[in-house]
């Protein structure tokens, strides 16, 4: 089991990005990469797997665009025909063509909406939530790495000094100590 | 370099020479009098088509004879059917001998216009100092060099139309003019003259940005410093400010005013649209095809990525351009304004929604997934169905207002689609085979090398 912690900053995208190639390709566990913003190519470099928000995203729009249907149908059609435009107004298939701008933007709204709602919840975010990251300037102008690890941490600086780091921090791990 | 190898020669000669075949086909069974063109129609009604049906719509479907009745049709009522039947025969004998001319017209109408939405786009690629793309640009070159021949073909064929040799553009018989207030209200702007007058324009102004953007482009790969890419850059914004008004009025001239009482105001960026794709699609046809040759070793998937990326996005551009005009004009329900859209649904449904099939939802579906984007199959699969349909798109422009329910897409229009892609192919990869396939003096070549999605 990890029992301590290395925390390595770095202050540009393109030397994480250097650093974190290296440290997987040396085989260590990264167990975190904090960033001020999106760096490209992080999450192939760090070998996540790749995300299914775009599944949900395609999901919620079908949702969303079957809700458009259902809502304009009943509103229009069902409840309350109205005589537009001389349009035809008992039947949902020759009105469709004016309902297609409400089906777009609701296949839009709901796609957007629920797939954020998704990605806090699957990040584990909500209102009020207090801060996780270590190191706070990563919300301003630097990035870090987090790396767990037992044993000889000696090895594991050398490497690391080979990168551009601007300083490393070895911590012991709490999450540990306090079990 | 890549060279044109003989099989390709051979192929691109055969489809010239049998499309050629199929459009002398489609003038030569022309009728040539009002008696021939009954003797067609009654042999239709003998296959079970029913010249009963086209007799019938007649009235309701074609817009400029239907609008020219606001004058004639009192006349026609006191005159009585005997009178009213030869009209018809007669106007359908027009449609009739249109026929090969529109077909001849629309194929090459396409052809030219999927060079000028690559130019287009490359001219984008320009100005905007693309970093990904500088790589294809010997591509886009190449199929640019499609611009020469095919606006000269054009503009002879609307030069012979000018010469009353047949009926696509109504309003320069002058017959017609006399009868039509609406026509003769516009005859400022629709004239012979003016109007091949601005055609020269247009194409003047299209060849010279292509051929001098072109000469840059290449002194910049010899060049040691970069002023040939800067002056190419300030050449391509002020062509994309040159080609996004004689786009739009060229989609009036050559391709609106063949019906010439109705109007949109989106139409420029319609047709825009429409060729944006084609162009598109035809630089990542060639892309792969030169690739699967052993060719543009250094373009890889990420490339292919964006163009894909490009198709989709454009022909969903499309689809939002295709249907504002369509919803804005079936809501209004004016009567000048949907008549266009009647004759369209009523004489070409099969066409008209089929486009959106082959030009919206098929690549909507197959190239929604970011990894289908980099299959080189599954692009080449829907490029192609995304040029048919585009093709179809410019056929419901043309046709309905040319032959009206005479249509057909037979012998004459698979001769013109055959003839001008065989010769398409010819131009684009003899270009493309002049100079080497690597812009590498670009300044942004090694960018482009590098580019990952």
């Amino acid at each position: 089991m990890a029992d301590k912690i290395l925390h390595a900053v770095y202050d540009d995208d393109d030397k994480l990005l250097d650093a974190v190639k290296m440290i997987k390709a040396a085989n260590y566990e990264i167990e975190e990469v904090y960033t001020p913003f999106p760096v490209h190519g992080l999450d192939k470099a760090m070998g996540l797997k790749e995300t299914r928000l775009a599944i949900t995203a395609f999901i919620y729009g079908c949702i969303g665009f079957g809700f458009a249907i259902w809502m304009m149908n009943h509103i229009m059609i069902l409840d309350w025909p109205q005589n537009i435009g001389g349009k035809p107004s008992f039947s949902f298939i020759e009105n469709m063509p004016s309902f297609v701008p409400i089906m777009f933007e609701l296949t839009v709204f709901f796609s957007a909406h629920l797939m954020v709602i998704t990605f806090y919840l699957r990040s584990k975010l909500w209102p009020f939530k207090e801060a996780e990251n270590p190191i706070p300037q990563t919300t301003d102008d630097k990035f870090l790495i987090v790396i767990e690890f037992s044993g000889n941490e000696n090895d594991l600086k050398k490497l690391i000094d080979q990168t551009d780091v601007l300083y490393i921090k070895v911590h012991d791990n709490k999450k540990i100590s306090h079990a | 370099m890549y060279t044109v190898t003989k099989n390709i020669k051979i192929f691109c000669f055969t489809l010239m020479a049998i499309g050629f075949i199929g459009l002398a086909y489609g003038f030569y069974t022309a009728p040539q009098s009002i008696e021939e063109s009954k003797a067609i129609v009654a042999s239709y009604s003998d296959d079970g088509h029913g010249s009963d049906h086209s007799f019938n719509s007649e009235h309701a479907t074609d817009s400029h004879e239907s609008d020219h009745a606001e004058t004639s049709d009192q006349k026609e009522e006191k005159h009585g059917s005997g009178e009213h039947s030869v009209s018809h025969d007669e106007h359908v004998y027009h449609q009739l001998s249109n026929r090969p001319w529109s077909a001849l017209y629309v194929a090459a109408l396409f052809f030219f216009l999927i060079s000028l939405g690559t130019l287009a786009f490359y001219a984008i690629q320009r100005a905007s100092q693309a970093g990904w793309s500088p790589i294809l640009f010997r591509v886009m070159e190449g199929i640019t060099g499609y611009l020469l021949p095919g606006s000269i073909i054009v503009l002879i064929i609307l030069v012979l139309c000018t010469m009353h040799l047949n009926h696509v553009f109504v309003w320069m018989d002058p017959e017609v003019v006399a009868h039509d207030k609406i026509i003769q209200a516009k005859s400022g702007y629709l004239n012979s003259q003016f109007f091949i007058g601005r055609a020269i324009f247009y194409i003047l102004g299209w060849n010279l940005y292509r051929f001098f953007s072109r000469k840059l482009s290449l002194a910049q790969d010899q060049a040691k410093d970069i002023s040939n890419h800067k002056k190419n850059f300030q050449l391509s914004a002020g062509f994309l400010a040159f080609f996004i008004v004689t786009e739009s009025m060229m989609s009036w001239d050559w391709i609106m005013s063949v019906d010439p009482h109705w109007f949109s105001t989106l139409f420029g960026w319609y047709v825009f649209a429409s060729m944006f794709v084609s162009g598109i699609t035809t630089i990542a046809l060639v892309t792969i095809y030169l690739k699967s040759q052993g060719y543009l070793t250094k373009v890889n998937n990420n490339h292919m990525h964006d163009l894909a990326k490009f198709m989709f996005g454009v022909s969903v551009f499309w689809a939002y351009l295709w249907f504002s005009q369509f919803m804005l004009i079936w809501y209004a329900n004016i009567p000048e304004e949907v008549t266009y859209f009647v004759t369209r649904i009523e004489d070409y449904p099969l066409p008209f929604w089929g486009m959106l099939v082959t030009n919206l939802i098929f690549p909507f579906f197959v190239l929604m997934n970011s990894d289908y984007k980099r299959i080189n199959w599954l692009i080449v699969m829907t490029g192609l169905v995304i040029l048919f349909g585009h093709y179809l798109d410019f056929y419901n422009m043309i046709m309905p207002a040319t032959v009206g329910d005479q249509w057909y897409i037979g012998i004459p229009e698979i001769g013109g689609i055959m003839f001008f892609a065989g010769l398409f192919i010819y131009v684009v990869l003899n270009t493309i085979s002049k100079v080497p396939l690597e812009p590498s003096g670009d300044p942004l070549f090694k960018e482009s090398e590098k580019f990952v999605y």
